[in-house]
């Protein structure tokens, strides 16, 4: 796959030096292997040679020339790599938000988003913020990765040098949608960037959902409620928002609406009013746990996934 | 058949004493061999098919035959088997067990009490890791590795797993702990170190490692516990803790114990080329120091799993010229087994196949781990599939093969049978296919740039994973012919006491299958290990 950012050039001759050289080892030991197991064959050749016990000079050949050869590999690997750590001082910085399962980028001015859009041929420092577990960033194409931890201030850089649109994935393993949690990087140019920088964004909420978001995270909602509509051990928080539900009340049906209240009276008494369907005495009370404030930050949340009354 | 007198004190250890009973009160090397065996066996068994599940699933794009939630168990599962219950024990705790005392001429390994301990602390700990399938919450989803924050938030049972792995080390260190002791002090009168074979050299190594490495995982995995159950705060940021500590001492430990699951294997080759080339192995020594040096350096390069992590420029630059340092013994080990090749009389048999293929395939992975191991190409494959692809090759092509092929080595040892070699040989190819049409769509899934772990993925990824689950149809044919042939064996033509010609002790000093104590008595040793000079008459004299 073709590379698009300044580290390309240098990973993939790395890639060629350091594969060149398996191949020529892989061939070699393999063909000589399968030489000797015909040639030396017991019926071609039933009395082996019992006097060859070893060999200093070879065991200094095969010592020696092994040795220079890792140190040419490790040089090439060390000249491609060291560039990412040098971060040019006019890069412009952005800050990527991990979050179980998705992305935000945040740049200079405020402004976010969810694809990460970063002009051509310019410096770009991605400094990594993760809200939760650890994360990773990965642009394939671009040859760059690094882990997003949480307390840590990592950062990667790269200068795209193509127009296009390129994958971005997560590739460290942070539970239930890990493998969903893609978006793309928008390479734009110059001017292109800078008008949609300073486009104004609609009144956003985003701070209150990403308030939600942690109160279901950090209370562990997450394990038995998704958000994107997969059934785990609980129905999914997408879409449900002012819908009607079948719910079992002393065991009783009854239909209710799934509004503020019965969100409220879900998370300190989940097992008065269970979803038909469901198991009652799984969830836990959270009474305690989770504050009035955090349960007005969690309806945002729950609001934000969609529903009938949006 | 020679005839070794049947004395009394020497009870025939299949025949005359027993029953269940008398297998699990067992203090002989032998038997808790085979209980390991069995054990191990049938963990790995359940592990290869988890393997199979997981290639269904990923056969295409999308939702195939499990949810993402079970998909991660099921990954975190397989791993945690495969590596604590199958490719860290299997060959030590088997074919150590098994063979030690007879390569080194001793009635039994130092121990006996300690390694049936050992043995029941392994099946204590399997146990506790399956049964975390059956109550509380889910079964771990964490990946075999455990890491902090994710496995202290996850609802999932990652308590009882993680001491689960807790208790099976302690099953390691004892089993390491009693090796040492038994190669210092129970060799043979006339062994002297570099009379030793090169099998009980690899295991010396190796228990070094499992001694002093897994303590340090057991104190690792009791801080999950306790970050889970009180908060403690040591990998938690948000009171001062770092979660990047918890990388560094799991791979304190978890980078030797490549070397656990290696060096054994290597142990296993050079065991095996002589015998079926008939002469002496290539550079003894060179293969024992290149072990004792894989067994050291190997505690320095743990920083490589973590070139990503956000560690420092220089801490990568020295972890990464470690990492290239201890490539090279291994490499030393590959050209001296291909050197014993040279002019000897090769008689291919079953077990040589399976070193032969240990070598191409070991290769394979020593050479993908220097991509990995090189900086700037593991930021590109880092946690991809190229990752899964190398370390597959390392542990099921290098040590999984060796593993099989000392089954078809010493099988005649252990039952006094032979099991078909036509279908053996058969057996072997299919899986040898299988096995690389699994794997090498795997490393170039990696070089494109599929993460690992990854339930579903992108359109372009689908025929490199379309081929690996088809191959992985074809390995498990193999398998099953493999194992169909070694379990119709037992009933197969009784072997003579030393089919292949071999002139360690083990076959040249005790009946097949060996009696309790193996020798008749002490055996005094006068030639090296692999001095095939004039053996046809050295075995005759001797038994
Ligand atoms: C000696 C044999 C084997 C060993 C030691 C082994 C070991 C492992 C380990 C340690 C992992 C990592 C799990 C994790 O990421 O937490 C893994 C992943 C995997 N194994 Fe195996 N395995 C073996 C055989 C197999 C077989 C027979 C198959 C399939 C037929 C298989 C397929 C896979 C796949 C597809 C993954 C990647 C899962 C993912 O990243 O999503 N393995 N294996
Ligand atoms: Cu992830
Ligand atoms: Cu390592």
């Amino acid at each position: 796959m073709s590379g698009a950012s300044n580290f390309a050039e240098g990973v993939d001759l790395a890639f060629y030096v350091i594969i060149g050289i398996s191949v020529f080892f892989l061939v070699g030991i393999t063909a000589v292997m399968i030489y000797f197991v015909f040639k030396y064959n017991k019926k071609r050749h039933p009395k082996a040679d019992t006097s060859i016990t070893g060999s200093v000079k070879l065991e200094i050949i095969w010592t020696v020339i092994p040795t220079i050869l890792v140190l040419v590999m490790f040089y090439f690997g060390w000249a491609g790599f060291a560039p990412m750590r040098d971060v040019p001082e006019d890069a412009i910085p952005v800050k990527a938000i991990a979050r179980m399962w998705s992305w935000t980028f945040e740049y200079e001015n405020g402004k976010k988003s969810d694809k990460l859009i970063v002009p051509k041929d310019r410096p770009v420092k991605i400094n990594l913020v993760s809200v939760d577990v650890i994360h990773n960033l990965y642009i394939p194409a671009f040859r760059v990765k690094e882990d997003v931890v949480p307390g840590r201030n990592n950062y990667m850089w790269f200068t795209a040098n193509q127009y296009g649109s390129f994958d971005l994935m997560c590739a460290e393993y942070c539970g239930l949608r890990h493998s969903y949690m893609l978006t793309t990087v928008e390479v734009v140019n110059n001017e292109e960037w800078a008008e949609w920088m300073l486009t104004p964004e609609g009144e956003s909420d985003l701070d209150r959902v990403a308030a939600g978001f942690n109160v279901i995270k950090t209370n562990g909602c997450v394990a038995c409620h998704s958000s994107d509509g997969t059934k785990l051990v609980a129905n999914s928080f997408k879409g449900i928002w002012g819908l009607d539900r079948k719910v079992v009340v002393d065991g009783k049906e009854q239909t209710i609406k799934i509004d503020a209240a019965y969100i409220r009276q879900s998370v300190y008494d989940p097992n008065s009013q269970v979803v038909l369907g469901y198991n009652s005495g799984i969830m836990p009370s959270y009474i305690g746990m989770i504050s009035d404030t955090e349960v007005e930050q969690l309806i945002e949340y729950i609001k934000s996934l969609g529903g009938d009354a949006q | 058949m020679t005839a070794i007198p049947h004395q009394k004190l020497y009870v025939d250890f299949f025949h005359e004493k027993r029953g269940l009973a008398s297998w699990l009160v067992t203090h002989d090397h032998k038997r808790i061999a085979l209980l390991y065996f069995y054990a191990i066996s049938g963990f790995f068994v359940v592990a290869f098919c988890l393997g199979l599940l997981m290639r269904l699933e990923l056969i295409a794009p999308g939702e195939t035959i499990m949810s993402a939630q079970v998909y991660n168990e099921v990954f975190t599962l397989h791993g945690v088997i495969m590596i604590f219950l199958f490719i860290i024990p299997a060959v030590p705790a088997i074919f150590g067990n098994f063979v030690l005392p007879m390569l080194i001429g001793a009635p039994d390994v130092a121990f006996p009490r300690l390694n049936l301990v050992s043995w029941y602390l392994y099946v204590i700990g399997g146990l506790l890791a399956l049964s975390t399938l059956l109550y509380g919450d889910r079964p771990a989803d964490t990946g075999w590795t455990f890491y902090a924050p994710y496995s202290v938030k996850t609802g999932t049972n990652v308590t009882v797993a993680v001491l689960a792995a807790f208790i099976l080390g302690f099953s390691s260190i004892l089993t390491g702990l009693n090796f040492i002791v038994t190669i210092h002090q129970m060799r043979a009168p006339g062994m002297t170190w570099m009379k030793m074979p090169l099998f009980p050299w690899a295991l010396y190594a190796t228990s070094w490692i499992q001694v002093l490495a897994t303590p340090v995982v057991g104190i690792t995995l009791l801080m999950i516990v306790a970050e889970r159950t009180l908060g403690i705060g040591l990998f938690d940021p948000s009171i001062g803790g770092d979660p990047v500590l918890y990388q560094h001492l799991f791979w304190i430990y978890s980078h030797p114990a490549v070397y656990i699951m290696a060096l054994p294997a290597m142990g296993i080759v050079s065991e095996t080329i002589p015998v079926f080339v008939k002469k002496s192995i290539f550079g003894y020594k060179v293969i024992v120091y290149s072990s004792l040096a894989i067994a050291f350096i190997g505690y320095f390069v743990w920083g490589h799993h973590m070139y990503t992590s956000g560690m420092s420029g220089p801490a990568r630059i020295i972890f990464s010229i470690l990492t290239f340092l201890v490539a090279i013994p291994s490499a030393i080990k590959v050209f001296n087994w291909i050197s014993t090749l040279y002019k000897g009389s090769i008689d291919i048999k079953p077990p040589l196949l399976y070193a032969l293929a240990f070598i191409f395939l070991f290769t394979i992975g020593g050479l993908t781990g220097l991509v990995v191991g090189a900086l700037a190409t593991d930021i590109h494959v880092h946690d991809t599939y190229f990752v899964v692809g190398h370390f597959h090759y390392v542990m099921f092509g290098g040590t999984g093969f060796a593993f099989i092929g000392a089954i078809h080595f010493w099988y005649p040892k252990i039952w006094g049978r032979m099991y078909n070699l036509k279908w053996a040989n058969i057996g072997f190819t299919v899986l040898f296919i299988g096995f690389n049409l699994v794997y090498f769509p795997m490393l170039v899934l990696g070089m494109m740039g599929m993460p690992r772990r990854y339930y579903d993925y992108l359109p372009e990824f689908t025929i490199p994973n379309l081929v690996s689950t088809v191959g992985s149809w074809v390995m498990a044919i193999g398998l099953i012919i493999v194992i169909v042939n070694l379990i119709n064996g037992r009933k197969g033509p009784k072997a003579s006491t030393n089919p292949w010609k071999s002139v360690t002790l083990d076959w040249t000093h005790t009946q097949s299958p060996p009696s309790l104590y193996n020798f008749e008595e002490t055996p005094v040793v006068t030639r090296g290990p692999y001095d095939y000079r004039d053996y046809e008459e050295y075995i005759k004299n001797e038994s």
